[in-house]
């Protein structure tokens, strides 16, 4: 089971990496960015099989977009790897978020449904209101970034762009695998578990706090993983990834997806950015309107998401 | 023989209502033991108690000779007290094997059984998973969702799930209820056969003096929050006290053995 899914995967990043490259560079851009917010929809996913709904992953998502140039600026560090390689820079990212979550998650863990979601709201609000205050950090304005190395490998003018593409794809693989594996672990499996009855859990003998701070940890990483990905490809970061608006937008690509597999968020959200491109390019009063009657659709027609197409026929076969 | 588990001077109020009422038990080991009582009476406040889910006011619970009063639920199933609910407590969107799985995988993240210290392989665990589906007769149910299962295998998955993790003693909390008068001596039976194998303590909560007659050595009858009687089911059956309060058998002379439906 676990080596279909290695192999499905595998093959997959290889069909990406190769046809990536024949890609325009608009559509470059694209896949980048519906790769990292995919990676913060992927920790939705963990949440959401446990019950739990995060109107807050923004404040991850932008801790993981502002953290290696933010550190380099108020430390005053001379440029080096951290503040300039397009691999680097998003896995610290993923640090800071990890390690700011474990600390905020020994009080959220406490907290369930309504009552989650708008205390980690609340959160990525107050990092939205020191970020708008920090001059150093260029306010609201925020500032541009760039990266010219990909895992220490000096690029050519012209590669950027590709390389970046390259570095989101493994990225993702490995986030993909990493987190099919722990789905299917004995801990993973709590999850719904938790979602289900949690008086039961630790009347079998395990802790829910503990098991949901776990998750709250690990989809914070990717949500800063995500975020530094996206803000390279963007070449610029403001306080808007904190935004409460930008935390609803995962929410929504989340539901959109389902939460059926680890590549779901991955399709979710490159259908949303496609569909926003699109929509915003033809309709650029109304595209907001186009995505909510598609949300609508995706609600009616496929309560499970679109994930649950491929479900279905699978089944059927 | 020494007891294995012991509550001394057991109080617990709920503003006015003394749930319990300085409860002094002693528990052997291997022993079934039935708890009865009409609603109210503080059996399954008895069990909460026991089990850390209510801090009693006063009084101490010894497991083994250790006291255990303020533990919470977790770490007491983890010295190897474990329970059933008389809802049962099921994941409803996870099906009967995956039930299991899950807590089984909990056996395998502590690195053992609780109580009895024998590990378990995480490659074991799907073959552990069908043992003990077997073992309760619950193979036609394994890949039906928990949600929709009828009453009496509900009740047999939530005993099976505080077995797997092996404990010393098991609490069962109308094992029985709900469930259609023939089927009740199927589930008894089943979980008796399955629990005898492990030589397990268990106490359990029950209305029907059938079963309780049948599968007990021992009864505590409740009343009011006290034990006004402690002893082996014939004698305490024959009760006066437990006639009027409990059994309701006063004015209905019934010899040992027949039926007393009137208890319920």
């Amino acid at each position: 089971m676990r080596d279909r899914a290695v192999g499905w995967l595998g093959l997959g990043l290889v069909v990406f990496l190769a046809g990536g490259w024949w890609l325009p560079n608009w559509a470059q851009s694209l896949v980048i960015l519906a790769l990292g917010k995919g990676m913060v929809v992927l920790g939705l996913l963990l949440l959401m099989r446990c019950g739990l709904v995060s109107f807050g992953q923004g404040l991850y998502y932008c801790l993981g977009a502002y953290a290696a140039v933010a550190v380099g600026k108020i430390f005053r560090l001379p440029d080096s790897l951290l503040t300039s390689d397009a691999l680097l820079m998003p896995l610290f990212g993923g640090v800071v978020a990890g390690v700011i979550a474990f600390i905020l998650g020994f009080l959220l863990a406490n907290y369930r449904s309504i009552f989650f979601a708008m205390l980690s709201l609340a959160f990525s609000m107050i990092l939205y209101g020191l970020l708008i205050k920090m001059s150093v950090l260029g306010s609201s304005d925020g500032f541009n970034i760039a990266y010219s190395t990909a895992a220490g490998v000096v690029l050519r003018p012209g590669t950027h762009l590709y390389a970046l593409y390259a570095v989101a794809a493994i990225i993702v693989f490995v986030a993909m695998l990493a987190l099919n594996g722990y789905l299917r672990s004995h801990r993973g499996r709590l999850g719904p578990a938790i979602r289900d009855n949690e008086l039961r859990v630790e009347y079998m003998g395990a802790s829910v706090r503990r098991i949901v701070h776990l998750n709250y940890v690990i989809a914070a990483v990717l949500a800063g993983i995500g975020g530094g990905l996206v803000a390279l490809s963007i070449g610029h970061i403001d306080p808007d990834l904190a935004y409460w608006t930008t935390s609803g937008e995962f929410v929504f690509v989340a539901i959109l997806s389902g939460t059926a597999n680890v590549a779901a968020p991955f399709a979710g959200s490159l259908l949303f950015e496609w569909i926003k491109s699109v929509a915003y390019q033809y309709t650029p009063y109304t595209w907001q309107m186009v995505l909510g009657i598609a949300m609508l659709l995706v609600i009616m027609f496929l309560p499970a998401g679109l994930w649950s197409l491929l479900g279905r026929r699978g089944r059927g076969a | 023989m020494a007891a294995i588990l012991q509550t001394e001077g057991l109080t617990k109020r709920f503003g006015a209502v003394t749930a319990a009422d300085d409860i002094n038990v002693s528990i052997e080991p291997d022993t079934v033991v039935g708890l009865i009582g009409g609603n109210g009476a503080g059996k399954t406040t008895f069990i909460n108690m026991v089990t850390g889910y209510l801090k009693p006011d006063a009084g101490t619970i010894r497991y083994a000779g250790s006291v255990i009063t303020q533990l919470i639920p977790r770490s007491v199933t983890q010295l190897g007290i474990c329970r059933s609910f008389q809802i049962p407590q099921l994941f409803d969107s996870l099906t009967v094997r995956d039930n299991l799985l899950a807590a089984l995988g909990v056996v395998v993240l502590g690195g053992k059984h609780w109580a009895s210290g024998a590990t378990l392989a995480s490659e074991r665990v799907e073959a552990a998973a069908d043992e003990t589906l077997a073992r309760f007769g619950l193979d036609d149910y394994r890949d039906i969702l928990s949600g929709v299962l009828p009453e009496g295998i509900r009740k047999l998955l939530d005993i099976a799930m505080a077995m797997v993790v092996r404990p010393r003693i098991l609490l069962l909390d109308e094992p029985t209820s709900g469930v259609s008068a023939d089927e009740k001596f199927v589930i008894m039976d089943t979980v008796m056969a399955a629990v005898r194998a492990n030589r397990v303590t268990i106490l359990f909560v029950e209305h029907d003096m059938d079963i309780v007659r049948r599968y007990t050595e021992r009864i505590l009858a409740f009343y009011e929050g006290r034990i006004i009687a402690d002893d082996t089911p014939d004698t305490v059956l024959d009760d006066d006290e437990v006639r009027k309060y409990v059994t309701g058998t006063t004015h209905a002379r019934v010899t040992s053995g027949a039926g007393s439906d009137a208890a319920h």
